[in-house]
C-alpha cells in the first residue's frame, strides 16, 4: 500500500492560523508562555485535522481552558483571539465570543438559575463562552447558594455538547486553583490551563506606547521617561492592574493635554495634539512625591 | 381520507414528508438564524387543524447564533412531551411583517388517529359539516399515550 504524503506547513499555511498567530504577536506584548501554548494547541489541531482526514481516529479533542493570571494581564483578549482561530481551524463554527460573569449565569431565586445559565448556553453555542471570575460560581461560605447549579448544567453541556461550545474559564490564579480543587469535575474536562504573568516594566511602557498609537498620539521623549517612572511607582501602589492600570492612566493624561493645550493658547499644530508632554503624565498623584521635591508624597 | 395515509397532521411546512432528521431541522434553522429571525419552540395536543396558537415550550430564543442551541431545546422538548406535536417557528420581527416566517413540526405521536366528520342538521335541510380529532375526546395530557 502507497503511503500518500501530506504537506502539514502547507495546510497550516491554507487554515490562515499563521495570519492569527503573528497578529497575536504584534499585538499582544509579552505574554511568551501564553503564546507558546497557543502556538501548540494550533498544531495539535492542525494535526488533529489532518489525522481525521486520513481516518485515524482519536476523538474529538477536548478545547476547554482555564486562563489564570492576574488583572489586566490580557485574558479577555487572548479569550477573542482563540475564538478566531477555532474558527479558522473548523473547530468553532461561528467564532463569536459570548462573555460573561456569574450575574449572567446565576439566578436570586429558586428555579431561576437554569433558564438563565441555559439560556447563555444557546447563545454561546457554536462560538466560544468565556466567563470571567470563574470562581465566584462557587461560593463554598453558602450552603443554599445556586452557583452549584449552575456549574452542574455547565458540566453537562461541556461534556455532552463538546462539538458546539468552547468554554474559557478565567480568573486569579489562586483563587480558580481553589475552584478547581473544590469542583473536580470541572477540573478534569477542561484540559488546557494557561497562566498568564505579569508584564514587566519594559512590556508595560511598550504597551503604553501601543495603545497611545492606536489613538494616534505619542509620548515626547522625556515623557517617556516619566511614564517609565509613573509604572515602576503606580505597581507598587494597591489595585495595581496591569495594563488596564496603563490605559487608564494613559487616559487620564489625555485629559490634562487637552486641558494643557488650551491653556497654553489656541494655537496648535498637528504634533502638538498628537504629542503628550512629561507634564502631562507628572501631574498624576502617583508621581506626587516626584515633583514635590522635599516634599512629603501625596495621597 | 385516503389521500393521506397514516392520518398525518398537515400543518405547517414539509409535513408532507417523512419526519425531518435532526441534521435536515438543524439546516432549516440554520436558514432562519441567517435571515435574523427569533426561533422557538411549541407543542400541543390538540391536533385540530384550527389550533393556531400552540403552548409555548421556554422563551423565543433570540440573539442565537447557531443552531445547536435550539436543537438542545427542540430535544429537552421531546424528553418533557415524547407524544405531543411539537413545532419550530421562526419570527420575523422586520417593521410591517411581524409575523411567523417559519413553522414545522419537528415530533408527533406515535399513533394518530385521525379526524372523524361530524355533520349537523340545520334549518332548512342546511348540513354544517365540522372535524374533531378521535384523539381529542380525552382530557389534555392523555391524549396520545
Amino acid at each position: 500500500m502507497s503511503e500518500s504524503t501530506i504537506d502539514l506547513r502547507a495546510i497550516w499555511n491554507e487554515s490562515g492560523v499563521e495570519a492569527v498567530l503573528e497578529k497575536l504577536d504584534a499585538e499582544l506584548i509579552g505574554l511568551a508562555p501564553v503564546k507558546k501554548r497557543i502556538r501548540e494547541i494550533a498544531s495539535l489541531l492542525v494535526v488533529d485535522k489532518v489525522r481525521r482526514d486520513m481516518q485515524l481516529a482519536a476523538g474529538a479533542p477536548s478545547l476547554h481552558m482555564s486562563f489564570t493570571g492576574n488583572p489586566g494581564t490580557g485574558k479577555t483578549t487572548v479569550a477573542l483571539r482563540m475564538a478566531d482561530l477555532l474558527h479558522k481551524l473548523g473547530y468553532s463554527r461561528t467564532g463569536h465570543l459570548v462573555a460573561v460573569t456569574r450575574d449572567d449565569l446565576v439566578g436570586q431565586y429558586i428555579g431561576h438559575t437554569a433558564p438563565k445559565t441555559k439560556e447563555v448556553l444557546k447563545k454561546a453555542m457554536g462560538g466560544v463562552l468565556f466567563i470571567d471570575e470563574a470562581y465566584y460560581l462557587y461560593r463554598p461560605e453558602n450552603e443554599r447558594d445556586y452557583g452549584q447549579e449552575a456549574i452542574e448544567i455547565l458540566l453537562q453541556v461541556m461534556e455532552n455538547n463538546r462539538d458546539d461550545l468552547v468554554v474559557i474559564l478565567a480568573g486569579y490564579k489562586d483563587r480558580m486553583e481553589n475552584f478547581f480543587r473544590s469542583n473536580p469535575g470541572m477540573s478534569s474536562r477542561v484540559a488546557h490551563h494557561i497562566d498568564f504573568p505579569d508584564y514587566t516594566d519594559d512590556e508595560l511602557l511598550a504597551i503604553g506606547e501601543l495603545i497611545l498609537k492606536d489613538w494616534n498620539y505619542a509620548l515626547s521623549p522625556r515623557a517617556q521617561k516619566v511614564f517609565g517612572d509613573y509604572i515602576e511607582r503606580r505597581r507598587a501602589q494597591p489595585h495595581f492592574a496591569n495594563a488596564r492600570s496603563i490605559r487608564n492612566a494613559l487616559d487620564r493624561a489625555r485629559l490634562r493635554q487637552a486641558r494643557r493645550l488650551l491653556e497654553e493658547g489656541g494655537a496648535v499644530d498637528k504634533t502638538a495634539l498628537q504629542t503628550i508632554e512629561a507634564e502631562d503624565i507628572l501631574q498624576s498623584r502617583v508621581l506626587a512625591g516626584v515633583r514635590a521635591v522635599g516634599g512629603k508624597a501625596g495621597p | 381520507m385516503m389521500t393521506n395515509p397514516g392520518n398525518r397532521i398537515t400543518q405547517g411546512q414539509f409535513s408532507f414528508l417523512p419526519d425531518l432528521t435532526d441534521a435536515q431541522i438543524t439546516a432549516q434553522i440554520k436558514y432562519a438564524l441567517n435571515h435574523g429571525w427569533a426561533v422557538s419552540v411549541e407543542y400541543t395536543d390538540d391536533p385540530h387543524p384550527r389550533n393556531t396558537y400552540w403552548e409555548m415550550y421556554g422563551n423565543p430564543m433570540f440573539d442565537l447564533k447557531d443552531p445547536a442551541g435550539i436543537l438542545m431545546e427542540i430535544n429537552e422538548c421531546r424528553k418533557t412531551f415524547p407524544s405531543h406535536y411539537i413545532r419550530v417557528m421562526a419570527f420575523d420581527s422586520t417593521r410591517g411583517v411581524e409575523s411567523p416566517a417559519m413553522s414545522f413540526i419537528v415530533n408527533r405521536p406515535k399513533n394518530e388517529p385521525g379526524f372523524g366528520l361530524t355533520r349537523q342538521e340545520g334549518p332548512g335541510r342546511e348540513i354544517r359539516y365540522t372535524v374533531t380529532s378521535y384523539a381529542a375526546h380525552k382530557p389534555e395530557g392523555e391524549r396520545y399515550s
